[in-house]
């Protein structure tokens, strides 16, 4: 593994972090105050400094550092996180992103803005922004904390345990003695015995360099043991006789001490075991009779106990030891009984000190649902394909026993029904490997409505739903781009400003709302603000200035609100100043389609816009049914279905000059012949020569639409007509049968929209361009 | 991705000639992926008259243009004696279907003629130069201006 592959690592990690970090902190601005959040929080920024600094990416740990110093005050509960200094943190949680971003990229990142959000976080850390409270808050706390009172402490501030008697032992400074940096007295010491083997100086180790290197580790004391030196007839040259025994002190570890070793280790007997001081040992292994001890009352002052706290946190993390340190804090405790207690949180302290420094790894595994594993999407991908074909193969194979199906050869139907069992469940796994909930791409989404709103002066709050339904990962991947756009719009043309919106009587903080939730197997993303709605006047003017309706047309207002996505309007840059939201809406819907998706807006003047996409949950398979028009086979997904059935001549009746409705349980269904919608054929179909399939499309509605025969059920591959092709209107995709031959996939709202008169062929681009 | 020739200033280059009809025309054999027989199309509904429609080829779907249709001659009447050319113009890949593959040649920049100024733009859209081999008239065909990007087209 080389360097560029453990920083693809680490990068990746970032993504993480900074998606912990986000969500913390909007959890916490929705007023979460668990220490556990904060601590997540502060975790992630720490991580994000520890990688960067390992790669030497300067910018990002500098920036990390003052992040992580005004959370650090946050986490000892001296800074209030109060809704003004969460927007700070929020913006600094975005600059992070940039930071890293830029680090990965090469790209570059606002200095102004970044330089700004430091100043602004190392004031914060200094208590001056934006209220006043913090400064004045972080005085009393600590010293209700102390009080001995028997009044619960405040959890993040001195986790002191309380005593069965009632006493609390309270942390403060005894002159330095437990910060483990000078206290030369602490110094662990351990017994070294090594025992060279002859290997050991056959591959030219001299044991007396070892011993030097060594002597740089600590102060040490070294005892040669001779004992098994023969007489010199019996000795042989090449033997290894000797065996030293070492006794060191040294701060630096057993890691230190193994370290010399390091090259030697398989060729000799190295046996490193720490020199336990029973003194120390005694006094932390049980609980101690509490001896009241005189003490300096001036520690209430507040300032010392933080210092102690402080210095209880932060000693072990510096030296990023927790076992050393804990061994300093129980010597230290030698001094009095209390220091005792005292190195007793400490001990405490350092334990989930140490704990944190597994955190990232440790902690995602306990918060997620399992263990988890990073694999290439690139291999994911292959396999999928691979599943596709292995679907198309196993088709042909059972369409082909059918055709030759010599009375019913049973052992070969069987296994060819196992097979299509099994083929069915590798799919469904492999699919469910590429589910991923949507949310990351709406926390991407609160970035966005964040930036816009304070660049536009407005005040929007994101209400995020459902954002844990699962998609397939193509699909998020390509949502993130039509969605940004949308919340860019509803936030810039949508939302009315603060003033606007007091003087219309609504709230001055406008609402965005995005929500995912699936149904019928399919995806439907909602995303509504309480905005002006669309302002139909503008809109239609605008279009018939564009020549993309006559002056006259009579529109219904949900075809006026549909104007928005024809292309013309992108090019028309004035619309953004009113509240229509034209620019680049045609991109949005084109890519929505793209995707297999659909795309539908209703507005109301005053109340605000929803736009509601539907989309597929995967791009890779699809359940439809087969079916035959005008001797072409096509698929209709079987989702739109929702019933079939064989039309009687009774119950079909014509309906002006070109319709005709089918009765259905005593309602009436326009019916849709395919075939000729999508050009196949002339004429109409005799209804009662076929099949009407009962669908009902997302607009609302049902359709009967005809076909010539229902050839059956059968689960295909998509497959798509965009890569070699275009577009085509009423084909929502491309499919290969088991006889190898291409079938075209209906899209089904197409289709129904199509019946309403709006002509399929107006969209066809490719015949304009050939 | 720029059609090949243009940046063979100089050296030779190959060219897969094919037969339409009784005129003969050549592609830059870089832009040739393979070439096949005719294999029943799936018709796609509101195609212009060109596309013949869509087949497998290996799990991808391939288009399938009438060559002679696109150029505005007569349709083809596909029968297994036709052959499909598959090309890659710019990202897609494309099928052309054409009355049979008649050489491979080899020639430099000074064999490619200027396309005659003849009325219609038409032809001199998609004619790239003429070759003169063995008495014969050969057309070389720029792919890209047959088979322009319809998303930027549509835009």
């Amino acid at each position: 593994m080389d360097m560029n592959e453990i920083k693809e690592i680490f990068f990746q990690e970032c993504e993480e972090q900074l998606a912990e970090l986000e969500s913390g902190l909007l959890k916490m601005n929705d007023g979460d105050r668990d220490p556990e959040t904060v601590n997540a929080v502060f975790r992630a920024v720490h991580s994000i400094k520890g990688g960067a600094g390992a790669f030497g990416l300067d910018d990002l740990v500098s920036f990390a550092h003052v992040f992580e110093t005004t959370l650090d005050c946050v986490r000892s509960n001296k800074l209030e996180p109060t809704q003004e200094v969460l927007k700070v943190m929020l913006k600094a949680a975005d600059v992070l992103a940039d930071l890293t971003n830029a680090a990965r990229d090469g790209g570059s990142v606002d200095q102004a803005r970044s330089r700004g959000l430091v100043k602004e976080l190392e004031a914060l850390a200094h208590g001056e922004l934006p209220s006043a409270s913090a400064a004045s808050e972080a005085a009393p706390k600590p010293v209700k904390a102390a009080a001995p009172a028997p009044a619960p402490v405040k959890a993040a501030s001195a986790p002191a345990p309380t005593d069965d008697s009632g006493f609390q032992p309270i942390p403060f400074s005894f002159d330095d003695d437990f910060g483990g940096d000078e206290a030369p007295v602490a110094m662990p010491e351990y017994e070294v015995s090594f025992k060279p083997r002859s290997d050991l100086y056959a591959k030219g180790n001299d044991a007396t360099l070892l011993l030097r290197d060594l002597s740089r580790v600590g102060e040490m004391s070294i005892h040669c043991n001779m004992d098994a030196l023969p007489d010199l007839e019996q000795l042989d040259p090449e033997g290894a006789y000797f065996k030293w025994t070492i006794s060191i002190k040294t701060d630096k570890g057993e890691d230190a001490i193994r370290t010399v070793f390091e090259f030697a280790e398989w060729d000799c007997e190295l046996d490193i075991r720490p020199v336990e001081d029973a003194a120390s040992s005694a006094g932390t292994d049980e609980e101690l009779p509490m001896i009241p001890v005189p003490f300096d009352l001036s520690v209430l002052d507040g300032d010392g106990i933080e210092q102690a706290v402080e210095a209880a946190e932060e000693a072990p993390k510096s030296k990023n030891d927790a076992a050393a340190a804990v061994t300093a804090a129980e010597t230290a405790s030698n001094v009095t009984q209390l220091a005792a207690a005292a190195a007793r949180v400490e001990k405490k302290e350092a334990a989930a000190a140490a704990a944190n420094a597994n955190a990232a790894a440790q902690n995602n595994a306990a918060a997620g649902a399992g263990q988890t594993i990073r694999v290439d999407l690139d291999r994911v991908d292959r396999l999928i394909n691979l599943v596709g074909e292995l679907v198309i193969n196993q088709a042909m194979l059972s369409q082909s026993v059918i055709e030759n199906d010599n009375n019913g050869a049973s052992s070969i139907n069987m296994g060819l029904e196992e097979l299509q069992q099994l083929t069915r469940e590798i799919q469904d796994s492999v699919m469910a490997i590429r589910a991923q909930p949507v949310k990351p791409v709406f926390q991407r989404m609160s970035r966005i409505v964040r930036e816009i709103a304070d660049m536009t002066g407005k005040s929007i709050r994101l209400v995020t739903e459902g954002e844990n339904t699962e998609v397939d990962k193509t699909v998020i991947d390509k949502l993130a781009e039509p969605l940004t756009h949308m919340i860019r719009n509803a936030v810039d043309h949508g939302v009315e400003t603060p003033e606007k919106r007091t003087a219309l009587g609504k709230n001055p903080e406008g609402t965005v709302r995005l929500t995912a939730k699936h149904r019928s197997g399919r995806i439907l993303i909602e995303l509504a603000d309480d905005g002006a709605g669309i302002n139909r006047e503008k809109v239609r003017q605008k279009a018939i200035d564009n020549d993309l309706i006559p002056a006259d047309a009579n529109l219904s207002d949900e075809e006026i609100d549909n104007l928005i996505f024809l292309p013309g309007f992108s090019t028309a840059d004035k619309i953004s100043d009113i509240s229509g939201r034209g620019v680049g809406m045609d991109v949005v819907k084109r890519s929505i389609q793209a995707l297999g998706g659909r795309i539908n807006i209703s507005s109301k003047p005053g109340q605000g816009s929803v736009f509601t996409m539907s989309l597929p949950l995967t791009l890779a398979v699809l359940d439809g049914m087969v079916v035959t028009v005008a001797g072409q086979t096509l698929v209709v997904p079987l989702t739109a279905i929702v019933e079939t059935l064989q039309p009687e001549a009774a119950a079909i009746h014509s309906f002006g000059a070109n319709h005709r409705l089918i009765s259905i349980r005593n309602s009436f269904c326009p019916l849709v012949d395919v075939g000729r919608i999508l050009n196949f054929r002339a004429t109409q179909a005799n209804p009662v020569d076929g099949v009407a399939l009962l669908v009902e499309s997302e607009g609302g509605g049902q359709r009967a639409l005809m076909v010539d025969a229902i050839q059956g059920q059968r689960q295909v591959v998509i497959k798509s007509l965009e890569a070699n092709y275009t577009h085509v209107p009423g084909i929502a995709a491309a499919t290969i049968l088991g006889d190898g031959r291409v079938a075209l996939i209906l899209d089904v709202d197409a289709v129904v929209g199509a019946s309403r008169g709006q002509s399929l062929k107006a969209e066809m681009s490719y015949a304009a361009a050939g | 991705m720029s059609y090949a020739v243009k940046n063979m200033t100089q050296g030779a280059h190959e060219l897969i000639a094919f037969r339409i009809g009784d005129q003969e025309f050549c592609v830059d054999i870089m832009s040739v992926r393979e070439i096949r027989g005719w294999t029943p199309a799936t018709a796609m509904p509101h195609a212009p008259a060109h596309v013949l429609g869509v087949i497998n080829l290996r799990g991808a779907v391939l288009p399938i243009v009438d060559l002679s249709a696109r150029l505005g001659m007569k349709r083809a009447e596909p029968s297994p004696r036709h052959v499909i050319i598959v090309a890659q113009v710019k990202r897609k890949v494309v099928g052309l279907l054409v009355d049979a593959v008649s050489d491979i040649l080899t020639v430099t920049d000074d064999n490619i003629q200027p396309t005659p100024e003849v009325s219609s733009d038409y032809e001199r859209q998609f004619a790239r130069g003429i070759l003169a081999i063995d008495r014969r008239m050969i057309c070389l065909i720029e792919l890209e201006t047959l088979f322009p990007d319809s998303e930027s087209e549509a835009a």
